[in-house]
């Protein structure tokens, strides 16, 4: 097992009290996994992906034990992370095209990083050229500011940069978000290649793009409102989904084939709750077709398969 | 690169231009006349007084039409000649000018210089903590909103007049000529000091706050959480967020150096400080067109030529800039 978490809880601290934005989330993330997490906007995952590295204000630990290859990571403590951070859990951030110093040269910038986690910048450079050809990136990237480079190739840079130490866990927040659908394949492929060459061990896919993760995910792990609905292998989510969440979600998804102006697509209807105060019991319950008594009580996460986890009553 | 200064030195030279103008025009639309204003101080006869008021206007050249002045204020110019002041008459306006020079240099240039050096690293250090923003913030704030003639009188009274430590007018003791000697010097920056701390403190408030401002803008950039995301160490994160933080303060400092003849024209007043700006008030008071034009233009050609620098300063430090003289938008 290489990431186990267990209910972990991050709340937003505002001045209206706190937005339960992660509320008590259970799973576990195997060797050389890729897991996609999904969800609308607002669910939590990109605060998930978030809490594992760089937890700071207004976030604010609240409980839970978060384990890497056997050892707990002080998420809670800014400083302590610092000894795991890039060497043993490392992150592509949403922001990867602003996230490189626009004022120095993008390979100065590396060796400074570097040099300043004690790692020999020497030594790494040709593991570092190693890896711009496997993202077809010119070595010349190193000696030019990032403001001369493309989205695209600021965003496999940075790809590169993140995995440079091999970390046991990669975050991959959004990393398709920006780009066109054919650079979002050539990068979603270069990170399953990254995964292949072992360049980093397990990766967290954050999207709110089910159809990436259909293509690279060994397993998908949907959200809703702050808590996990459901985590399954990618076959399972896709093709037998068991919440009644991930089911209405995946039938809003257009299918191949199905001309839209003779079946309309449709939708999940009402708004996910306010993570101020939250409903109790099931947070689902408001929009779910087939709510019922029990729901006025909150579903465990209970695993109803081999590797498939659901959090509903009617599953369990 | 040849483009790029090419195009800005045009832009610098037709800037000069209308500025150079302007300044013509300015002394010229006001009311009064100033060969009239120097005669009543004499007290002539009637009679006397229209040959003196012919033969100056002559003189000066004022009897001519003004599209005629314009143009010789052109060719004068170019001969390196800013004509005779009415006020100290007859004294060549640059002579006058670049007598009062060396004072402004001598009490702008460190004022600037040290203000923006120490305001800098203060800003920045003030962004460090809670405790020490709350502390040097609202201080900054308080030293930067404070006029600087208001602070100088202060100073005068407590430093001058209350503890007697330092003169309060002057560049140096009257009894005093200008030599090189020991005495001299310390009486120099005995004078000079109240004035110095004046603008230091006033300007030292206004760079402090821009930094602490900046600083925390930049560690709040997408760069600077990467950074941490990575684990490398708050030195490296200030270190960056300085360097870039720095950009906009050496806008400034170009602006503020640009005027550094005539920067402390107020306070120069309150302190009767022999500068450009103690000079420019007597100028303006004496309706004296030349020395107010040659004044204003010694103005002009500083805040161009510390724009200019500052522009090459800024493709040197701001890779942005460099890269940006290739593309077609220079």
């Amino acid at each position: 097992m290489s990431l186990q978490v267990e209910n972990l809880k991050v709340y937003y601290q505002t001045l209206g009290g706190d937005v339960k934005a992660l509320d008590g989330a259970t799973f576990s993330v195997a060797d050389g996994e890729i897991m996609g997490l999904a969800g609308e906007s607002g669910c939590g995952k990109t605060t998930l992906g978030h809490s594992l590295i760089r937890l700071t204000p207004p976030m604010r630990f609240i409980e839970g034990r978060v384990t890497l290859d056997g050892k707990e990571l002080p998420v809670w403590d800014m400083e302590e992370m610092n000894v795991f951070r890039f060497k043993k859990i490392s992150i592509i951030p949403q922001y990867a095209m602003n996230a490189m110093n626009p004022t120095r040269k993008i390979g100065k910038m590396t060796a400074e990083l570097l040099e300043s986690r004690r790692v020999n910048a020497q030594a790494t450079w040709p593991e570092l050229k190693r890896r711009l050809d496997l993202v077809e990136l010119s070595h010349d990237v190193l000696n030019m500011y990032p403001i001369e480079l493309s989205g695209g190739m600021k965003q496999r840079m940075v790809m590169v940069l993140s995995t440079l130490l091999d970390p046991s866990l990669l975050i991959a927040d959004e990393i398709t978000s920006a780009l066109d659908v054919s650079s979002q394949k050539a990068v979603v492929e270069m990170l399953v290649e990254f995964r292949n060459q072992r360049c980093c061990n397990s990766v967290i896919v954050i999207t709110h793009d089910i159809s990436i993760l259909y293509q690279i995910a060994d397993s998908i792990m949907i959200m809703y409102a702050g808590q996990l609905a459901e985590k399954a292998p990618t076959e399972t989510i896709i093709h037998a989904p068991r919440h009644p969440y991930t089911q209405l979600l995946i039938s809003s998804l257009p299918e191949i084939g199905v001309k839209h102006d003779e079946k309309r697509l449709s939708g999940i209807p009402g708004r996910p709750p306010l993570l101020l105060d939250p409903p109790a019991g099931c947070r689902f319950r408001e929009r779910c077709p087939v709510a019922f008594d029990a729901c006025l009580e909150p579903p465990p996460f209970t695993e109803v398969a081999s590797d498939h986890f659901v959090a509903c009553w009617k599953e369990a | 690169m040849r483009r790029y200064f090419g195009r800005k030195l045009f832009i610098y030279a037709l800037t000069f231009f209308l500025a150079a103008t302007i300044d013509w025009m300015i002394p010229r639309f006001m009311p009064g006349d100033p060969v009239q204003n120097m005669l009543s101080r004499a007290a002539l006869h009637a009679e006397a007084a229209e040959v003196m008021h012919g033969y100056y206007t002559r003189a000066f050249g004022l009897d001519v039409p003004v599209w005629q002045q314009y143009i010789n204020f052109w060719i004068a110019l170019f001969h390196g000649d800013l004509g005779t002041s009415v006020y100290l008459f007859p004294q060549p306006v640059l002579q006058i000018i670049m007598r009062a020079v060396p004072y402004d240099i001598f009490l702008l240039l460190p004022a600037i210089l040290l203000s923006w050096l120490a305001g800098n690293k203060f800003g920045a250090f003030a962004a460090r903590s809670k405790w020490l923003d709350n502390t040097i913030s609202p201080l900054g704030y308080i030293l930067t909103a404070t006029p600087y003639m208001w602070l100088g009188i202060l100073l005068a009274w407590f430093f001058g007049i209350v503890l007697g430590i330092f003169p309060i007018a002057g560049a140096y003791s009257f009894t005093m000529r200008p030599h090189l000697s020991w005495a001299f010097v310390g009486n120099l920056l005995k004078h000079w000091f109240l004035p110095f701390a004046s603008l230091f403190l006033v300007k030292f408030g206004g760079w402090a706050i821009g930094m602490r401002n900046m600083i925390i803008y930049e560690l709040e950039a997408d760069y600077s959480h990467y950074l941490e995301a990575l684990g490398a160490p708050r030195k490296l994160v200030r270190q960056y967020a300085y360097r870039n933080a720095i950009l906009p303060q050496i806008t400034g400092l170009g602006l503020d150096l640009g005027v550094v003849v005539a920067g402390a024209l107020v306070t120069e007043v309150v302190f009767s400080y022999p500068g450009i700006g103690y000079l420019i008030l007597a100028a303006i008071q004496n309706q004296d067109y030349f020395l107010i034009q040659g004044c204003f233009l010694f103005i002009i050609i500083g805040v161009l030529l510390a724009n200019f620098i500052i522009d090459i300063v800024y493709v040197i430090v701001d890779p942005r800039t460099r890269t940006g003289m290739q593309g077609e938008t220079v």
